[in-house]
């Protein structure tokens, strides 16, 4: 409520400050008899600018400098004995927080305590009033800078356009600022994780037994990368065996056979496998497939776990095969018609066209949508962490329960996550490994697949 | 001396093969649109046939009379003259506790035996009361706190069924399993046949599901309502955050960049994050958000956030794309009457590009609601059973409370009401599918 009215302040500060720029700007025009360079909104609009900018400017100093000050306050009020016990300076600074917001705390507060939170609920106060009057002071100076700028000769329109450009750049930083977030924060935490566990233990490791971070540092846990490594493997494998054959195939068929109509329903009709949700296929994994196939294995005299990298990777290439279909379906669309015709004249038939003239030429284009479907079977998460079984070991065997890089990450960060013990980090070693074997895939892939496509044009 | 054959006998030797061949490679096509269609048409089967059952709950329709003698309480406190409002609060509160420690179950019972005889035994309290989901009591003292009038009465009342009787008659569980593997006793197994028959319990629309938030101690009575709530949250964040960012990352990239090797590099770097795996996403929120930022566990803030950023590729594509589509003609004339590139662009381009780009959000929207692992990294598989007042209350979210339900001991009842969130959450993301579709057709425009 109370950020709903002080929205609402703003809103009409900001539309009041924009009303009088335009007019102003309009006023100025009709005394000198002068054209304005730009239309007055975009006087308005300066001045808007000039308003919230500064305003916006000592709000963020604020927040940044405000926990310096009341960590400071805070260490005023501490006795010597606290200050030099990091462990207990830390402790009691919670404590005094809590107090402060109003958090039941254990036992009763110490009289020293008690007093460095009353100067704290004062000092907010006083800082919360002076935010709001340099705030003010500061979104007052700028309007008033901005109001004697206005002239008919002043370029409003430049300025404003100027500034939405700044705003576009910094929209397209945030998608590099994500990549160099994901990059720090995974990297980070994985090297705070090789630490405790040595590099070489980590990925040439072939036993997954992390433990249980509660039995403390002493039980050290073991960290084998390889068996998770290779049950994403066998699950992809498999996933690229279901959906490599129909995926292709299907779109060989759309685009060259089909007529338009066949083409209108079946080409969505596929499509809508790739807006299902993945927990969905782990559901359907879980509750439908695995024991269809345990089963039907135990008909024809196979052991198949109902839980397998059989189950996960059949069902994550029904995932994957509109995948494949519509990337394959757009590379071999934009092979020349020319090539078909110069095959047709000398008397092939459309499938030899097909096999021996369309796939070789659309090939690179094909491995790099293959590629991309790998890296997605890499990182797909819900289906294999209901249908793969978790058994981290090493096997050979399709039908036996194998565990991921995914599904370790889920069961290391779920639950209490305490980011200091080697059994969570070790979740961000997986997954910078996970982002780094995804991201060569993708690079490839996106290399082959926009090469490729300039190729004909 | 043999002759040698002729080409044209070669050929037609051959020709049999040749188109022998064909039809095989065409029919092997067709065979995989149609195994590709038919797995579409066995996962939705699979689901509905699961699912849809669980949207008809057994509730028992009572005659329940509310007995003085068994509901034995003060009449309401009203506030005396002179008692101060704290005073009338206190009373009220510790009426209000007794109301609730009253023998609701006995009522229950009297109920049922009305129409099993056997049911009104003293020592069958528990087991009759076992035949209804035990959070059911609440409607009741909640009857009778917004009505004390109502005690004397006797009233009509639906009551849901506790998950078993649910089971049992529905018949997901085999009958003919030996007692000690059924979750009923043999005398609510046949209180259950016989109430059934007599059409006192009934199989109702289970509005609980929309109604309810997620409960442990009765399953029958566990609901989606905070989970909806949870991801409306996270979809509104989402609209609000990476709709706006990726339009305008989308319109800089194509309209105003200089394409030089740092775009180039900007291009790439956003084609590659839409394939980074979702859980990446999970861990980044994770480490930055609740480890760096001390933001709470659990809350649609955090999770709107990581699905933000997973969705600002696909609308930065999308958007992208819906700009480029806008023919060159249109931004020429504005630029050349005299509007300025930013005035072509704002005034002129991007009208002709909102529907693409509209189309594409709704996609990227819909994606993010259905994704689940990441928010597995943030907490948000944590159990709770409230309605999320703001994004920093904790929540859960749809596609995780599948995952939790799924997870659940009592299997052979929450196969079904997992399969049943599902329907709801398809239900949804279908809607948003076909609205953009719509979008497309309507608004489509070929130059």
């Amino acid at each position: 409520m109370n950020t709903m009215i002080s929205l609402a302040i703003i809103l009409i500060v900001l539309s009041f400050v924009y009303t009088w720029g335009a007019s102003a700007s309009r006023r100025i025009a009709a005394k000198t008899g002068q054209r304005l360079h730009s239309r007055p909104p975009y006087y308005g609009l300066y001045l808007v600018l000039w308003c919230a900018i500064p305003a916006v400017i000592v709000f963020i100093a604020y927040t940044l400098l405000f926990p310096q000050f009341q960590a400071a306050i805070i260490d005023s009020y501490l006795p010597q004995a606290v200050l030099n016990d990091p462990a207990e300076l830390s402790s009691q600074t919670r404590q005094i927080e809590n107090i402060l917001n109003g958090v039941s705390v254990i036992g009763t507060p110490e009289p020293y305590q008690l007093e460095a939170v009353r100067t704290l609920r004062s000092f907010e106060w006083i800082g919360r009033l002076a935010l709001l009057a340099l705030a003010a002071v500061a979104a007052f100076a700028g309007t008033l800078v901005a109001r004697r700028r206005i002239s008919p000769h002043f370029r409003a329109r430049n300025r404003i356009e100027t500034a939405i450009e700044m705003v576009l750049i910094v929209c397209s930083g945030i998608a590099i600022l994500t990549t160099v977030g994901i990059v720090l924060s995974v990297l980070g935490e994985a090297v705070r994780f090789f630490t405790y566990v040595s590099p070489v233990d980590f990925f040439f490791g072939t036993t997954w037994n992390p433990r249980f971070s509660t039995t403390g540092s002493s039980g050290q846990g073991e960290f084998g990368l390889l068996p998770l490594l290779w049950g994403t493997m066998m699950i992809t494998i498999i996933a690229m065996c279901v959906a490599v054959p129909v995926g292709l195939l299907a779109a060989v068929y759309l685009s060259e056979y089909a007529g338009p109509k066949f083409r209108f329903f079946a080409k969505p009709l596929l499509e809508i496998l790739a807006g299902i949700p993945t927990i969905v296929y782990g559901i359907f994994a879980a509750f439908t497939v695995g024991p269809f196939l345990s089963e039907f294995g135990s008909m024809v005299g196979l052991s198949i776990n109902a839980t397998s990298a059989f189950t996960a990777g059949i069902v994550m290439g029904i995932m994957i095969i509109p995948f494949v279909s519509s990337l394959s379906d757009d590379i071999i669309s934009q092979v020349p018609q020319a090539m078909r015709d110069g095959s047709y004249g000398l008397g092939a038939t459309q499938s030899e066209t097909i096999r021996k003239v369309i796939l070789p030429a659309a090939l690179p284009g094909i491995v790099g949508a293959f590629l991309l479907a790998v890296s997605r079977a890499i990182g797909e998460t819900m289906i294999v962490v209901l249908a793969a079984g978790n058994s981290p070991v090493l096997t050979a065997n399709p039908f036996d329960a194998v565990s991921t890089v995914t599904v370790t990450i889920v069961n290391q960060l779920t639950g209490d996550t305490d980011f200091a013990s080697p059994q969570s980090l070790v979740a961000f070693a997986l997954g910078l490994t996970l982002f780094v074997i995804t991201l060569c895939l993708n690079v490839v892939a996106i290399y082959i697949v926009r090469k490729y496509r300039e190729q004909y044009e | 001396m043999p002759q040698s054959k002729s080409n044209r006998e070669l050929v037609a030797s051959k020709l049999g093969k040749r188109h022998r061949s064909e039809t095989m490679f065409k029919s092997m096509g067709l065979g995989a649109i149609l195994i590709g269609i038919s797995l579409v048409g066995i996962l939705f089967g699979s689901i509905l046939y699961k699912g849809i059952p669980a949207f008809w709950q057994a509730t028992l329709h009572l005659n329940l009379t509310f007995d003085p003698e068994i509901i034995d309480i003060d009449p309401r406190p009203t506030q005396q003259p002179g008692q101060s409002a704290a005073d009338f609060h206190d009373e009220l509160l510790s009426w209000q506790r007794a109301l609730r420690r009253a023998k609701w179950d006995s009522l229950i019972q009297a109920a049922i035996a009305k129409d099993v005889p056997a049911a009104g035994a003293p020592d069958m309290r528990r087991t009759a009361f076992g035949l209804v989901a035990s959070n059911e009591r609440v409607k009741l003292w909640e009857m009778v706190e917004k009505d004390p009038g109502i005690i004397g009465q006797t009233v009509p009342v639906a009551l849901v069924a506790s998950e078993n009787v649910d089971v049992w008659l529905k018949g997901n569980i085999d009958r003919d399993l030996p007692q000690r593997f059924q979750q009923l006793s043999e005398e609510q197994q046949k209180w259950s046949d016989e109430l059934y028959k007599d059409g006192v319990i009934r199989m109702d629309f289970a509005s609980s599901l929309f109604t309810n938030v997620d409960s442990r101690s009765s399953g029958a009575t566990a609901g989606l309502l905070g989970a909806i709530v949870g991801s409306v949250m996270m979809m509104l964040i989402v609209m609000v955050v990476a709709v706006p960012v990726g339009v305008m990352a989308a319109i800089y990239l194509e309209e105003f960049a200089p394409k030089n090797r740092v775009t180039d590099l900007i291009e790439v770097n956003i084609n590659n994050l839409a394939a980074v795996p979702s859980i990446v996403f999970g861990l980044l929120g994770a480490a930055v958000f609740i480890n760096f930022f001390g933001l709470p566990l659990s809350a649609p803030l955090v999770g709107g956030l990581v699905l933000s950023l997973m969705t600002l590729p696909t609308v930065i594509i999308a958007s992208r794309a819906a700009l480029r589509a806008v023919p060159p003609s249109i931004r020429q004339a504005a630029l050349g009457i005299g509007a300025s590139p930013t005035q072509a662009m704002f005034h002129h381009t991007l009208p002709l590009a909102v529907p693409g780009m509209l189309t594409g959000a709704i996609i990227g929207v819909a994606q993010a609601l259905g994704e689940t692992a990441p928010l597995l990294l943030i907490g948000m598989n944590a159990f709770v059973a409230s309605v999320p007042s703001t994004p920093l209350d904790q929540s859960s979210a749809l596609p995780v409370q599948i995952y939790l339900w799924q997870g659940n001991e009592n299997r052979n009842f929450f196969e079904s009401r997992t399969s049943a969130a599902i329907l709801v959450l398809l239900g949804v993301m279908i809607t948003l599918n076909a609205f953009a579709i719509f979008m497309r057709h309507r608004f489509e425009r070929r130059w």
